[in-house]
This record gives C-alpha cells, structure tokens and sequence, in this order.
C-alpha cells in the first residue's frame, strides 16, 4: 500500500499533501483540547507496535502475494482518531525515513491512504456507531474486519487515482483497479482478524483501554446470541434472496462480460465425452436453472431461486457449524 | 557531511526529490544527470551503496508493477539504438519504464542519504524548525526509542512461549491474538513507567535539542545544489 516517491508527480503530492496537512491540523486540535499528556507514551508505544507489525508480511491465502497490516484501525480503536491518525503520521515518517518505505515526497498520499481511512472513516463512521451501545466480542469483529475491508478498499482504490492522476502508468484504469481491489480485499480480511484478535483480547483484558466504547452493555450482550444470530442471518438472507434478487442486474457478471468481450458469447461450448456427461448430470440434478422454474421465466421462479438458495446456504452453514463444533467437542473429550 | 546543519540536509532532500520527480516520463537523459547528487552523497558520506540499494526492496514490487506493462502500451518508437551492429528500436514505453525505475532509485537514495548523515533527533529538530507541530515531533521520537523497547518484549514473549511449546514450530494460530495482545499490553505499561520517569527528570511534552551554531557550509550546501537543480531541471 506504500506509495513511492517515483509513483506521485508534484502536482498531485502537493494535492495530497494539502489534505492530509488539513485532517492532521484538526487532529492537532482535538488532541490539544483533550490535554491528557499520560496519552503521549501510549502513542508513542502504538506507533512503535504498528510499526512493528508492519515489517511483518503474512501470505494471502490463495493467491501467491502476501501483505502487511495497516494498522489505523487499530490505532484508531485503542487511541481514538485522533490521536491515531497522529501516530499514523509518525509511524509512516519514521517508516519513509529509516526504511525507505513510502517516500517523503509521497507522504501526503501515503497519510490520506492509510491513516486517513483507517483513523477517520474507520473508527468515525464505523467503530463509533457499533461501539455505542457498549462492546462485546461479535462487535469488536464486526467493526473490525467492516473497518479493515472498507478502508483498505478506499486506500487501493486512492493509490490506483494518485498513480494514474500522476501519468507514470500506461495500465489502463480498469486493469489496474482490477488488480489492486481484489488483493486488498483478501489483505483486509486477513488485517480485519488479526486485528479481532488483539482487540478482543485487550477488550478481556483492559476494556478501559478501548476507545469510543459506549455504556457498558454486557447484559445485553444476549441478544447477539448463537440463536439469534441464525435467525437474524437468516431472515436477512431470506430478504435479499428473495426481494433484492428481483431488482438484481440483468447484465452479464463481470467474467461473463469479459468472456464475452473475449469469445463472444458468455458460455463457452465445449464437446466430448466428460463435458457432456458433466452437463447431464447438472441438467438432472439442477431444480432451478439458471435461477428460474423449469421452462419458465416468471419473477416468481427468480424470488423463490433467491429465497430457496438462501436457505440452503444457511442450512448448509449451520449444518457445517455444529459438524464442526461436535468434532471439537469429540477432540477435547 | 554528518556535521552539516540538519534543516539544509533536509531541505536538499526534500527538493531534490521534488525535482526528480517533476522529470517528464521520457525525460531519461536529463534524469540521468541528477544522479550527481546521490554520488556525491556516497563518495563523501562514505556510505555503503549496497546498504543503500537494499533499501529499494520494499518499494520495488509497486515500483515494477506499475512500470512493468509500459512497454506493453506503448510501443511508439522514440529512437534506435546500435547494438552489435543492430538497430534496436526503444519504444516510449521502455523509456518511461525506466525512467520510473531510476526516479524510484534516486528518491529511495537521496532519503539514505539523509537518514545516514542524520540521527533522528536533528531530524525531528529540523522539523520543529519547520514549524512542524510538537506532538507530531514528539510522536516520532517516541516511536523512534519505543521501537526497541518493543523488539526486546516481543523477544521475552517468544522465549517464554517456544520454552512453553518445545519442538513447536512457529507460533499457533490460536495464540496469535492473545500473544500479539499481551506484547501490546506489556510494552504499554513499560512505556508508562519510561513516561512517569521521563516527567520525574523534567520532561514537560519537549524534547530539548542542542541549538547548532551556523556555519558558512551550512548555507552553501542547501544553496549551490538548488541551484544545481534548478539548472539541471530547466536549463540543461
């Protein structure tokens, strides 16, 4: 996610430069207002965690690339936005400096990609609302691997405009968009768990230590409950199988469409003997093809494919669930 | 170099990068030129250029992503080369590759420089000169120094659990949160107890860095490479 100096013309440096000297201004400010000096170490320590842990690269399960841990969502969530966005500025200064990670001239950019989204977006619009009515373990991971997916996906697709803004690519936007969103979504997922992790533990063992957590709700926390939140899951799945799938798109998905750019037609033929007995099998086996009734096209066949879909899922996944838990159970025993 | 004033060595820098970056995409021969700086920094720094190439690691793969497919899109022919008594033709796009490469190389460079010839602390002295805000500064010494204080933790973390874990490879997976949250939790309240001795000793939220005396080298050398710059750029 670093961007180097050889990446950003001047110009859009400058632009970045001039908004992150903004976000930073008005953290100085709320940091001043708070005047909790006892807040200094902590920062200092967080940064040097972050830090840390972003020399650590994990494999990307799947893909054969690895990433690293951005670290503003959790900055944010044990600091505030503050003050986190603040150690993101040092922890990406020291980062350019002693390791030549990121760049001073992309700085701006590197700040708005990184500690922007992550302090900003992601404990303000994201951290804050869940956490207001007090924390429990389902939130903290919901906030968490929502705030990592969401703000590494701002922070590549940020990193695709600046590069492409400063004309130093031929890659065309579409490519270069398609290649960096999918990586940082699988880099966000993987942050967003390692983040769940270390949060849920510090959130057992010094709650204090949270920040923007709410009144304290643990009576409440039943109501996230395993039961409950089968039924939730599931009527939402029921809702969007079976209402939100009649406005779905009639357009070919995106690798049909590039299938279709490429051959011409968004189903490849193919001939012998394994591919005929294969689509045998599926014609038998499938209830709705191509999500509708047999031989019809009503909206009705669409609403039940999306609804009956959607329970199978389910079902399946709960099935899955307790296979799981009672093979553990049967290992501890 | 290591005696000269941290703001000018700072400001060569920053400007120095600025322009190399300002170089158009098939700018290469008058980019080439700007290696004078970099040179200069190593011969009379005395730094190691092989330190100074590893720096290039971590922002290569982005570097080489971005720059790699130019010759693919563009393909104009800019001019042809003699080799071995072959005309090679040089698209636009292997100009701009490399052009991209060199800027990376010289930026990441000129930052050794830098970092090499000054500690931390001048640095973050310049940037309060700056006008650089003072817990932005304090932040960055602070990460500076806790940094090891982490690295010595997180070595106690790993000793305890392999000694707890015998013929284990690596950490589980299911230690991970508990772990990397016990080293946070750890470092946190060692950090405190540095910060209630740091306030004991007099620290009142600024560190206090010796003034450095100016000397005529110190206005020369942020002044003659500007200028050299500023030729290079618009006049070469």
């Amino acid at each position: 996610m670093h961007m180097a100096d050889a990446l950003v013309a001047p110009a859009v440096a400058g632009t970045m430069y001039v908004l992150s000297t903004a976000a930073a201004g008005v953290s100085v400010n709320e940091v001043r207002k708070e005047s909790n000096p006892e807040k200094i170490p902590v920062m200092g320590v967080m940064g040097a965690f972050v830090f840390a842990t972003q020399m650590l690269n994990f494999t990307i399960p799947g893909t054969g690339s690895s990433g690293h841990l951005c670290g503003g969502m959790m900055l944010s969530a044990l600091l505030g936005p503050y003050a986190g966005f603040l150690t993101m500025i040092g922890v990406l200064l020291v980062q350019c400096l002693l390791f030549a990670d990121g760049g001073l001239l992309a700085l701006g950019c590197n700040v708005w990609n990184m500690a922007f989204y992550g302090c900003f977006v992601g404990a303000l619009l994201i951290w804050k609302p869940i956490m207001k009515k007090g924390a429990s373990r389902a939130k903290i991971a919901l906030a968490s691997i929502l705030g990592c997916v969401l703000t590494l996906q701002l922070g590549a697709f940020s990193v695709t405009l600046e590069t492409l803004a400063s004309g130093v690519t031929e890659l065309p936007f579409s490519v270069f968009l398609a290649t960096m969103q999918p990586i940082h979504l699988a880099i966000g997922f993987v942050e967003g768990l390692i983040t769940t992790a270390v949060l849920i533990f510090v959130h057992e063992a010094r709650p204090e230590l949270l920040w923007g957590i709410g009144e304290a709700s643990e009576k409440k926390e039943g109501k996230l409950s395993f039961k409950n939140t089968i039924i939730a899951v599931a009527v939402a799945a029921a809702i969007c199988g079976g209402v939100v799938s009649l406005f779905a798109s009639a357009f070919p998905d995106g690798l049909e469409w590039s299938m279709e750019q490429v051959a011409g037609t968004t189903e490849l033929e193919a001939e012998g003997g394994a591919y005929d007995t294969a689509a045998g099998i599926q014609e038998t086996t499938s209830l709705l093809p191509d999500y509708a009734f047999k031989n019809s096209e009503s909206a009705a066949g669409t609403s039940f494919s999306g609804i009956v879909g959607s329970l199978v899922v389910v079902v399946v996944t709960v099935g899955a669930c307790y296979l799981f838990k009672f093979f553990k159970k049967n290992e501890a025993d | 170099m290591n005696k000269l004033h941290p703001m000018g060595k700072l400001l060569v820098c920053v400007i120095y990068i600025f322009v190399v970056a300002s170089f158009d995409k098939y700018a290469i021969d008058k980019l080439l030129v700007m290696a004078i700086f970099p040179i200069f920094g190593f011969i009379v720094g005395d730094l190691s250029l092989k330190e100074g190439l590893y720096r290039m690691r971590l922002i290569l793969p982005l570097v080489l992503f971005v720059g790699i497919f130019n010759p693919f899109f563009d393909r104009r022919e800019l001019f042809s080369v003699l080799i071995a008594g072959y005309q090679l033709p040089v698209t636009g796009g292997v100009v701009s590759m490399l052009t991209l490469m060199l800027k990376g190389l010289f930026s990441v460079l000129s930052a050794y420089i830098l970092i090499a010839t000054t500690s931390i602390e001048e640095i973050c002295y310049a940037l309060r000169i700056l006008h650089i805000p003072k817990i932005i500064v304090i932040v960055i010494m602070l990460i500076y120094r806790y940094f090891g204080l982490m690295g010595a933790e997180a070595d106690r973390i790993t000793t305890a659990y392999m000694l707890r874990a015998p013929k284990q490879k690596g950490i589980h997976y299911r230690a991970w949160g508990s772990l990397v949250g016990q080293w946070l939790l750890r470092s946190m309240d060692r950090a405190g107890v540095v910060y209630e001795s740091m306030t004991l000793r007099g620290f009142k939220g600024d560190f206090k860095v010796k003034r450095k005396s100016l000397k005529s080298a110190d206005f020369l050398y942020p002044f003659i490479w500007i200028l050299l710059f500023v030729y290079i750029r618009h006049f070469y």
